[in-house]
């Protein structure tokens, strides 16, 4: 098949790299750049795991292909932060046990990215609102909720 | 040996529950978690190799056939495709899968000659590239000449002839059928005042993990062995299965964990993804990855759960007294039988839920159809017995005119009763369920809802409260598996879980687990009792999971056990090594071995802490210096410091070899109360939670933090199987939802917003530091009390509840034929 050529940032590095037309975002991203933070969950967009930032828009990137993201500046969990310097989110994540297997928790993450960019300080049905096409099996959501409070708290200037 | 009814083994705890421990009973943030919340953690599709290829399969269109014809000479030219098989092909390199059912039934990784479900592999291809893989599978013609299916699990007791799926085991689908009676079950009910009678129905759901299962298998041609990266539980266990499954020595394979997306029990024992990509990595001479995608996790991933019909009795006297429970049950299992009847095995351990019942009849009959075959799911039947036996004194509750709450405290079994045995020969350990049921009460506010919901009642609405009292039974034996087969033979009576322990030379401690990371918290679980046994900080330890090279006998999480089995585990690897601290400490600082305890990463003289030496400096003594040892020629003092330990399970006996009684198996008994406040829209058949309350008794709690997220992330599990999820076939067998657009998880939507959670400690008398299980969490206790909750919503209307999942649609439709019923009365 033939293959177009696209040019993608990611997590703020340029990347040159020749597709597929077929070639999906969530594999271009964990097979050809080995960013395998972000996960698949259903391949057909219901469960939101492999959710990322595109040009600061969540998207399902299982749902897009990568030559849609051509040009694009896409954000993924490898670009909030480190075990050793955790993005608020993450830190938030971590305080409020808002992971038990952690599957479904990048897409969770990027989401929340998302909802503290528009809303800082979001109550819990904004935060239930937001999240409300992302599925987690583990946690029955409610320290999820409060992680991302938490997240926002800490964002928001609180120890 | 065998041993009478009523036999106790002496308890072996060695670390009594107590207060002022300093790690264990504290909401620790998980160890596992930076890495996970930085993208790091490797989960099966994150195993990567250069030169590695793919595998996709041919799924079967029809329910039940047999294969009259394969072509695969169009796949075999695509560019990129490395090699296709077939069933025959298949069944040429590799034995049947792993099972163990008795008599076994044969399941292949690729069907042959006939296929019994949708979704059932009929080729599969290995190619560059997973787009090329289901490329050429596309290509693949296959002709079926159809069979007659087996749908309906009432009338699968009836199929003959070329609809039995396993011709081989006679001329029916009644895979297994067992009767016992435990105890005087026909006096019992001679003796009865009242019998409720229910027919109830619990629906085919699973465990719907968010990672499929998946595998990598590295074939080493000098070496001749494969290495298989998968993320499977029980590889220590019985992972040499899957050696003989592809005919090698059980030497030549090595099992690697990886880190599991969730299991709930679906991901208790893979082996068709190992053996998959393993046939084909020495095929092509390359690694391969088999990894299932979301359609093959609904249709072929050998784990749905509990399909079941029962007809249970419950004989009561007037005043509410419960004499003997009497069931038949009718399970669908599916097209094949990995596990036998377990599930069932599982349920006796706690058939009698929190109830004085003297006597049980339990009716079994195991049948096969044309579906995707059970495996585990949260509570592996045992749950299901929950809703019936609650179900069923609801019912008593109503018939007899007792409140609800009253008739359950009249027959719970009373703190001073234990250990308390039951019909079946299990144990309870301890336990005191009306505190468990008033600590609930008092967290909902109970008392006060009962006013509001009068009110709201009075105001036209339909809202209801729902209670159940419900086990959790913990910490699973072998002994569910096989106690069902009457063949005469004794089967597996080890269940063990291991810890190794180093301390280096500079004094950091390294666990080694012998069962992986399934999405619960071994990794904190272990760090948390290895820094209370060495009283050092958790930042001191690292935890790392075995492969099936180094690994030791360890059955791994599942059955809420690896709490449990991995703190005995550790105290026991401690126990050795502290010996051996103390005898050496005892040397460096001139006193006796028996005065010794450990404070603080420092050793000391017990009385006298400024006489102490770090565990740095006593590690170091340990490695270097032999020849300075208080004894040089003492065997216990090799240089370094390290130990093993296989922990066998607190407490079994063997069953009665006439199934008189079935022995202790299962008898680590957590109890949990599940309490909400719905309101149900008749118009809709909608409902929201407008409270919810839950308490557990999980013994002595290690981190209360990561419980509560297993009784929260249980409870919507919970609700799933209640309401939302049903993996169903039509009567083609074909499934009608095999994606997550259908087959619905709860969403946030559907979640309590806010869960109130509230604790109980009663703790084990068996176990290390009194600690009981609890993972398998709410689903056990969520789906009786919601049926509760909905039935008394609707009770202005009548409606009874009976069957599972409610649906908005089955809800509309009770209101509908409840409001029928009254205009024709």
């Amino acid at each position: 098949m033939n293959k177009e050529k696209i040019t993608v940032t990611v997590n703020g590095r340029k990347h040159e790299k020749e597709v597929e037309p077929r070639r999906l975002l969530s594999d271009f991203i964990r097979e050809d750049l080995r960013l395998t933070g972000t996960h698949v969950g259903c391949e057909h967009g219901v469960c939101g795991t492999c959710t990322v930032l595109v040009n600061g828009k969540s998207q399902r990137s299982c749902l897009t292909f990568a030559v849609m993201a051509d040009g694009a500046e896409i954000q993924t969990i490898e670009g909030l932060g480190t075990a050793e310097k955790m993005h608020p989110l993450q830190q938030g994540f971590w305080e409020k046990h808002g992971l038990q297997c952690g599957f479904c928790t990048p897409g969770m993450l990027m989401t929340a990215v998302e909802l503290l960019k528009e809303n800082p300080n979001p109550s819990v049905d904004e935060v239930r609102e937001a999240l409300s096409g992302n599925l987690c099996r583990c946690t029955g959501y409610q320290t999820i909720v409060e992680s991302i409070q938490r997240g926002a708290e800490i964002m928001r200037g609180g120890k | 040996m065998v041993q009478n009814r009523g036999y106790i083994p002496k308890s072996r705890q060695r670390e009594k529950p107590r207060e002022g421990l300093k790690y264990i009973g504290k909401s620790m943030k998980r160890v596992e978690d930076p890495r996970i919340l930085t993208g790091k953690g490797v989960y099966a599709d994150d195993i990567s190799f250069p030169e590695m290829a793919h595998v996709a399969i041919v799924k079967s269109s029809h329910a039940h056939a047999r294969i009259k014809r394969i072509d695969t000479s169009k796949a075999e030219k695509l560019p990129g495709v490395l090699a296709v098989l077939t069933g025959a092909q298949a069944a040429e390199i590799c034995g049947p899968l792993p099972t163990w059912s008795s008599p076994p039934v044969f399941q292949r990784v690729i069907a042959h000659e006939r296929v019994r479900h949708v979704g059932e592999a009929v080729a599969a291809v290995c190619a560059e590239s997973r787009y090329i893989a289901e490329d050429a599978c596309d290509l693949i013609e296959v002709e079926y000449e159809p069979l007659p299916v087996v749908v309906d699990p009432e009338e699968a007791l009836n199929s003959r002839g070329d609809a039995v799926l396993h011709p081989e085991h006679g001329n029916t689908n009644l895979i297994l059928e067992s009767k016992f009676d435990f105890g005087p079950v026909k006096e019992d009910f001679a003796a009865a005042d009242h019998v409720v009678k229910r027919r109830l129905r619990w629906p085919r759901s699973g465990g719907t993990p968010m990672e499929t299962n998946g595998a990598t298998a590295v074939w080493d041609e000098g070496s001749q062995r494969f290495t298989i990266h998968v993320n499977s539980s029980m590889y220590n266990f019985v992972g040499w299965m899957i050696a003989d499954t592809l005919k090698i020595p059980h030497h030549k394979l090595n099992i690697v964990p990886t880190l599991a997306g969730g299991s709930f029990g679906a991901k208790l024992f893979l082996y068709k993804q190992p053996v998959m990509a393993a046939i084909f990595a020495k095929i092509v001479g390359r690694p391969v990855k088999y990894l299932e995608d979301r359609m093959e996790a609904s249709l072929t991933n050998d784990a749905h759960a509990s399909d079941r019909v029962y007809y249970a009795e419950l004989a009561c006297k007037k005043d509410g007294t419960f004499l003997s429970f009497r069931q038949r049950i009718i399970d669908d299992y599916g097209a094949y039988f990995q596990y036998g009847v377990g599930q069932h095995g599982n349920a006796l351990a706690q058939v009698v839920g929190p109830y004085k019942i003297n006597s049980v009849g339990v009716h079994v009959q195991a049948v096969l159809t044309n579906k995707n075959q059970q495996g585990a799911y949260r509570g592996f039947g045992s749950e299901v017995a929950n809703f019936v036996i609650e179900r069923m004194v609801d019912a008593a509750a109503e018939e007899l005119k007792i409140d609800f709450l009253e008739i359950r405290r009249r027959n719970f079994i009373q703190p001073d009763q234990f250990p308390y045995l039951i019909p079946t020969g299990n144990m309870y350990d301890s336990g005191d369920y009306e505190k468990v049921l008033d600590e609930t009460l008092k967290i909902l506010d109970y008392k006060g809802w009962q006013k509001k919901v009068a009110e709201m009642r009075k105001a036209g609405r339909y809202v209801g409260i729902g209670i159940a009292t419900t086990h959790e039974r913990s910490v699973f034996s072998s002994t569910e598996f096989w106690m069902w087969n009457l063949d005469g033979k004794i089967g597996w009576t080890s269940s063990p879980d291991s810890m190794s322990i180093k301390i280096d030379p500079r004094g950091r401690i390294y666990g080694t687990l012998h069962s992986p990371f399934w999405g619960n918290s071994p990794e904190t679980v272990a760090t948390q009792v290895i820094a209370e046994q060495f009283q050092v900080d958790p930042s001191n330890i690292e935890i790392t999971y075995s492969d099936t090279d180094k690994g030791l006998h360890s059955t791994g999480p599942g059955g809420s056990r690896f709490t449990v089995m991995v703190t005995g585990a550790i105290v026991g690897a401690a126990a050795i090594l502290k010996k051996k601290i103390y005898k050496i400490a005892a040397h460096m600082l001139e006193a006796n071995p028996d005065d010794m305890e450990m404070r603080d990463g420092h050793v000391s003289v017990k009385g006298a802490p400024q006489k102490k030496v770090s565990l740095q400096d006593l590690a170091f003594h340990a490695y270097y210096m032999r020849l300075s040892m208080p004894d040089p020629e003492d065997p216990d003092l090799t240089s370094g410091l390290d130990a093993t330990y296989v922990y066998d399970h607190p407490v079994t006996t063997l069953p009665d070899p006439k199934r008189e009684h079935m022995g202790i198996f299962y008898p680590i008994m957590g109890h949990m109360c599940h309490s909400m406040v719905v309101e149900v829209d008749p118009e809709t058949g909608q409902f929201t939670f407008l409270d919810y309350a839950c308490v557990h008794d999980s013994g002595v709690m290690i981190n209360p933090m990561t419980l509560e997220g297993h009784m929260r992330g249980g409870v919507v599990n919970g609700i799933g199987s209640a309401t939302s999820e049903h993996y169903y076939y039509d009567k083609n067998g074909q499934p009608t939802n095999t994606l997550l657009t259908d087959y619905l998880l709860p969403s946030i939507s559907e979640a309590p917003a806010n869960m109130k959670c509230g604790h109980v400690e009663t703790p084990s008398p068996f176990t290390e530091y009194g600690i009981k299980g609890g993972g398998e969490g709410g689903r056990m206790g969520t789906p009786p009390a919601l049926a509760q909750a909905i039935e008394d919503a609707l009770r202005p209307l009548g409606v009874k509840i009976t069957e599972l999942p409610l649906t908005q649609k089955r809800i509309r439709q009770l209101v509908r034929e409840a409001q029928t019923k009254r205009a024709a009365d």
